[in-house]
């Protein structure tokens, strides 16, 4: 497997498209290179992580000019409502 | 007419929306904001930015209501939403007005420099547990830092964002190539800093020499 097909079939492997030849031959590597394995299961972890761990909390004065500004907006939209 | 209180589904809530309940409005971007305004930051990584863009979005939703199926997520469409307007802001950051976010024609980029794993180990805890520690969103944050814009905005789109790789390069105005190139760079580059910070050091593995990797000049690889 050249370098480049190797890294090619590391994406396809993480994104699920194990049907391809190339991800079964990747499979294939796996199964004899324990640091290959540690390696797609320290990319699946920085994705979950990086999906969960980053909340940002909006700032009070920022939230309540969301509202506002929502509020206007909708005021515009339904002229007639309450 | 006795008031109700607005039911507990997004599905509900933006039927109520529809139909002109400012109230289900405000209880659904209620539901929402925190995350939407989480995406924003992310990829403009300054709050006033991210204001901006999380404000322009509430617009585009209030805007284009009709037109959101209730039956598909109400997050899904929420988050392209802001997405696209940080992205905008992102364009006006670099003085662009075209769709593309490439100023000059886009390189092809290969695999061929993409940096081996280096430091190995098994994390010392879930993805779970460690989300929910004090100094995790720094860390990440710090190792956001180190990414060029070009994969980082690749990485939140197609992984945070769950964007399909089309839908990204059309985002980005690159190539899909180019968006699998990027993303294996900020996967693995990441990858590399995160393990370094969670990585349980006493289980650290050597990186394995693959066949491939003994080819001793830069542009010649040996076929297996």
């Amino acid at each position: 497997m050249k370098c480049q097909e190797l890294m090619a079939a590391l994406n396809d492997y993480l994104d699920g498209a194990e049907s391809s030849a190339l991800c079964q031959e990747f499979q294939r590597h796996l199964r004899d290179c324990p640091a290959c394995q540690v390696v797609v299961d320290n990319v699946r972890h920085t994705i979950l992580l990086c999906k969960d761990g980053q909340t940002y909390e909006i700032p009070a004065p920022c939230r309540e000019k969301l509202r506002q500004a929502l509020r206007e907006k909708w005021r515009q939209k339904h002229p007639s409502a309450a | 007419m006795a008031v109700q209180s607005p039911p507990d589904d997004d599905q509900a809530l933006a039927r109520q929306a529809k139909a002109g309940s400012l109230e289900a409005m405000e209880t659904l971007v209620g539901r929402h904001e925190t995350a939407l305004y989480s995406t924003a930051m992310r990829i403009l990584r300054n709050a006033h930015d991210a204001e901006d863009a999380t404000q322009q979005a509430l617009l585009d939703i209030v805007e284009n209501l009709e037109s959101f199926r209730e039956e598909s997520s109400f997050r899904t469409w929420a988050h392209r939403i802001t997405t696209f307007a940080a992205l905008k802001i992102i364009r006006k950051r670099r003085g662009l007005e075209t769709v593309s976010l490439e100023a000059s024609t886009e390189a092809q980029e290969s695999y061929d420099q993409i940096p081996h794993p280096e430091f190995i180990a098994d994390w010392r805890e879930s993805p779970e547990r460690l989300a929910q520690q004090r100094e995790t969103a720094r860390l990440i944050e710090e190792a956001m830092e180190q990414l060029e814009e070009k994969h980082r905005l690749v990485f939140l789109l197609r992984d945070i964002e769950g964007l399909s790789g089309e839908e990204t390069a059309q985002a980005l105005g690159i190539s899909v190539a180019n968006v699998k190139v990027r993303l294996l760079r900020a996967r693995l580059r990441l990858r590399e800093l995160l393990t370094r910070a969670f990585g349980n050091p006493a289980r650290r593995q050597e990186p394995h020499r693959h066949p491939h990797e003994e080819a001793p000049a830069k542009n010649t690889r040996q076929d297996l």
